[in-house]
């Protein structure tokens, strides 16, 4: 049989296409972005697409699977909020093709804005749930899910983490199964949600969940493990392996694969043979609760906590296994390194500018490589919570500076993929409202945080097939404002830049701004761009350091003169060159 | 065994994990890798950690819990130090990649970083991989060399490595990483004889 070495990620696409899924759909976030690109490796069998947010792709899995096709949805952890609306109405439809919705949790925050333990929507939205620990069983449990689906009429989730996602391990290969698609059939009491329907299918929900939890108690998708009695540790997903890696055989284990509906008679059987019981898991106390609830004394939260990322040598600590401080430690610190924007990057022209004239602005970021504007020395904005909320946050932060006579400027700034995700929606109110404020769309043309993943303002899909590129500046246009407070500007241009942010300070009410140059990592920029770079004269070079209030990666102060120490990553974007009083840096390999 | 690799965005970290997992699959080791990345790409911190043995549970290392510190930049070798397990080695180039904090003046940088491991640690390998890849013409190759330090050092001689390089990188960039290779493995060897 072949085998491969494969991350969680690429055994979830893997697994969707041996299970014969037709349609799959997504908004790329980490850690999930690679499940979809690598289903496109399978594009031939199965129609693959970026949708503009997490809500847009779990609809076009929903249709895929009331069409009688298997289909699958992927997103991160937060991408589950904005999908929930339906989720939470077509668990009750239930299903005709199989349908997964794969939530990868990021524990630790590695690459996001919370730490959300997504288990905790199964109970709520009413919809199966399985846990994989490694890739193979990422592999093994999706396949099982489709089938679980089917069977149970139940929309069944992979709960993954980061470093279930992240994580390379040896998995096993096998073939397409040969799945026959299901005949649509009108049937408006199960799939059209209105009171009258919807009533009944909550009961038919309910009680295909008590199938599914029958079913589970006899599921060899849930493993126990029996060693010393003394202590049984009853876990699920990742925490398994730290458990396993911290007690080894010297205690027993339940290891739950189905984790939603939990076997309650599963856990009172495997507690009944155990002295005592740990709860072993990230995150919330989800398992916990569930085995207190069943009357069962257990040790969990108290000594793991909830916040940040497990790992064995934490399981160890917590239940005494071994005392913490016993590795090397210097006085000596290393110094931060933050990501920062890259060499060359648009939006540094934009912070840089927005930067000079602080005092009159107030900013509300968003989520996307913009939100690395906050670090210093830009400190571009204060405020960042979810994606789109970067231009509906400044119309009520605006009112409460106007309330206050605070007569700073709301800016709002995020980027094109966020615009189509969710920012339009925002802009369109704050324009209705006749809000007081600036929203700034960073176009860059890419997705470009996650790792450049197409959108609807691309020319290409997925899938790599020409298709029409979506014009924000025709949607901006089409809400009504007055053209003249639209800006287009370069945004490495810090005279057109600077100027249009002075307009939209002197414009009472909604102004605007889209930067448009595309990201420096891009193929074809990179290609456009070979051999250029910027160089210093230090005949030239006073020391000043103007240049280096922009913050670019390839400069570096040497010898009290600035200096281009990585030629390689300048693009010659020119923009330390408009810092430069002294016309000491030009551009060169042109 | 638990190894950590440390480095900045763009030294080519994972790729080296990768090549290195390869191998011990094919030795028939139990392996997995864990790799983060994501924000990590733009100019961050990237870790990477490969475990290896006869069976493998967690994918991740806590502290203390790392028997190799592999660091391709030299702060980040002592940002890595409360990972590395007592006893445990550091192979570490002497590259300085300094961040933005270092960068606009706001933190100072660990010249002596090496130095400080080096009183702390045992056994501390500094190896001018970036030194050797810039002589060879391309700095890329730096992950490559540290990676042949690394093999000598593991004693994982029981493969073809030359072959396994050129199927991981593109075809014209495998001779070169082939020559990086060797002298990153040359040069464990001659220290082990020196000391």
């Amino acid at each position: 049989m072949q085998k491969a070495i494969l991350s969680g990620d690429e055994a979830v696409a893997r697994a969707a296409w041996e299970a014969g899924v037709s349609v799959a759909a997504a908004y790329p976030g980490t850690p999930s972005t690679e499940i979809l690109e690598n289903i496109t490796t399978y594009k031939d069998d199965i129609y693959c697409t970026w949708a503009n947010n997490e809500k847009i792709a779990t609809e076009i899995a929903i249709g895929a699977s009331i069409g009688g096709m298997r289909a699958l949805a992927a997103m991160k952890h937060v991408g589950m909020n904005v999908a929930s609306d339906p989720i939470f109405s077509a668990a009750y439809t239930g299903v005709n093709g199989g349908l997964v919705i794969v939530s990868a949790d990021d524990p630790g925050c590695h690459s996001s804005q919370n730490e959300q333990d997504n288990r905790l929507y199964a109970p709520h939205a009413k919809i199966g749930m399985l846990e994989p620990s490694d890739s193979q069983e990422c592999k093994d449990f999706t396949k099982a899910a489709f089938e679980l689906s089917e069977r149970f009429d139940l929309i069944m989730m992979i709960r993954m983490t980061t470093r279930v996602c992240h994580s390379k391990s040896i998995v096993q290969l096998d073939q397409r199964e040969n799945i026959q698609a299901k005949t649509y059939v009108s049937d408006p009491q199960k799939y059209a949600m209105l009171p009258v329907n919807a009533r009944k299918r909550h009961i038919a929900v309910e009680a295909n969940l008590e199938a599914l939890k029958a079913y589970s108690y006899s599921s060899d998708i849930n493993k126990t493990e029996i060693n010393d009695t003394s202590i049984g540790i009853i876990t699920s997903g990742i925490s398994y392996m730290h458990a396993k890696e911290a007690f080894g055989d010297s205690a027993s284990y339940l290891k739950l694969g189905i984790t939603y509906p939990l076997s309650d008679r599963l856990i009172i059987e495997f507690a009944q043979k155990m002295k005592k019981i740990y709860v072993i898991e990230e995150g919330e106390g989800y398992l916990e609760e569930a085995v207190k609830a069943l009357g069962i004394d257990c040790v969990g939260k108290q000594l793991l906590g909830s916040q940040g990322e497990l790992n064995a040598q934490k399981v160890r600590i917590a239940f005494g296994l071994q005392a913490a401080g016993e590795g090397y430690a210097t006085d000596k610190t290393a110094p931060p390194r933050p990501p920062v924007l890259c060499a060359g990057c648009p939006h540094r022209g934009f912070y840089h500018a927005m930067g000079k004239r602080k005092d009159k602005i107030l900013a509300v970021g968003d989520i996307g490589c913009y939100s690395l504007g906050v670090n210093a020395p830009y400190n571009g904005f204060d405020i960042a919570i979810c994606m789109g909320s970067g231009f509906s946050i400044p119309i009520g932060l605006s009112k409460a500076l106007e309330m206050q006579n605070d007569t700073r400027k709301v800016f709002g700034i995020l980027g094109d993929s966020t615009f189509f995700h969710s920012g339009f929606n925002s802009m369109v109110d704050a324009i209705h409202l006749g809000a007081n404020v600036c929203l700034c769309v960073l176009d860059n043309s890419i997705t470009a945080m996650t790792g450049h993943q197409e959108n609807a303002g691309t020319q290409k899909n997925l899938m790599g097939y020409e298709v029409p590129a979506i014009d924000i500046l025709q949607m901006i246009y089409s809400t009504g404002i007055d053209q003249t407070c639209v800006k287009i500007v370069d945004p490495i241009d810090q005279k057109a830049m600077g100027e249009a942010i002075d307009q939209a300070l002197e414009t009472d009410g909604p102004f605007v701004i889209v930067t448009k140059r595309p990201c420096a990592l891009l193929k074809e920029v990179i290609k456009a761009n070979k051999g250029a770079h910027c160089t210093v004269d230090p005949d030239k070079c006073v020391g000043c350091k103007a240049c280096m209030k922009i913050a670019c990666p390839a400069m570096a102060f040497e010898g009290k003169k600035a200096n281009i120490t990585d030629e390689a990553s300048c693009t010659a974007c020119g923009l330390c060159m408009q810092m430069c009083k002294f016309d000491a840096i030009s551009k060169a390999g042109i | 065994m638990n190894l950590l690799f440390t480095g900045v965005g763009g030294q080519g970290t994972i790729l080296t994990t990768k090549i290195l997992s390869e191998a011990l699959v094919h030795m028939g080791y139990d392996v997995k890798m864990s790799e983060i990345h994501g924000m990590s790409q733009r100019g961050g911190t990237v870790n990477t950690q490969l475990k290896y043995g006869t069976k493998i549970y967690a994918p991740n290392i806590g502290e203390a819990e790392a028997d190799i510190i592999v660091a391709f930049e030299k702060a980040e070798a002592l940002r890595a130090l409360p990972f590395l397990k007592k006893g445990g080695s550091i192979v570490m180039d002497e590259r300085e990649i300094y961040s933005m904090p270092v960068l606009i003046g706001q933190a100072e940088y660990p010249h002596d970083a090496d130095e400080i491991l080096s009183k702390c640690v045992e056994h501390v390998s500094v190896v001018p991989a970036s030194r050797i890849a810039e002589e060879l013409g391309n700095i890329k190759v730096q992950n490559i060399c540290l990676l042949g330090a690394l093999v000598k050092l593991l004693e994982l001689q029981d493969i073809n490595w030359d072959a396994l390089i050129a199927q991981s990188v593109p075809p014209r960039m495998a001779e070169i990483n082939q020559i990086a290779f060797k002298k990153g493995y040359d040069l464990i060897s001659a220290k082990k004889e020196l000391t």
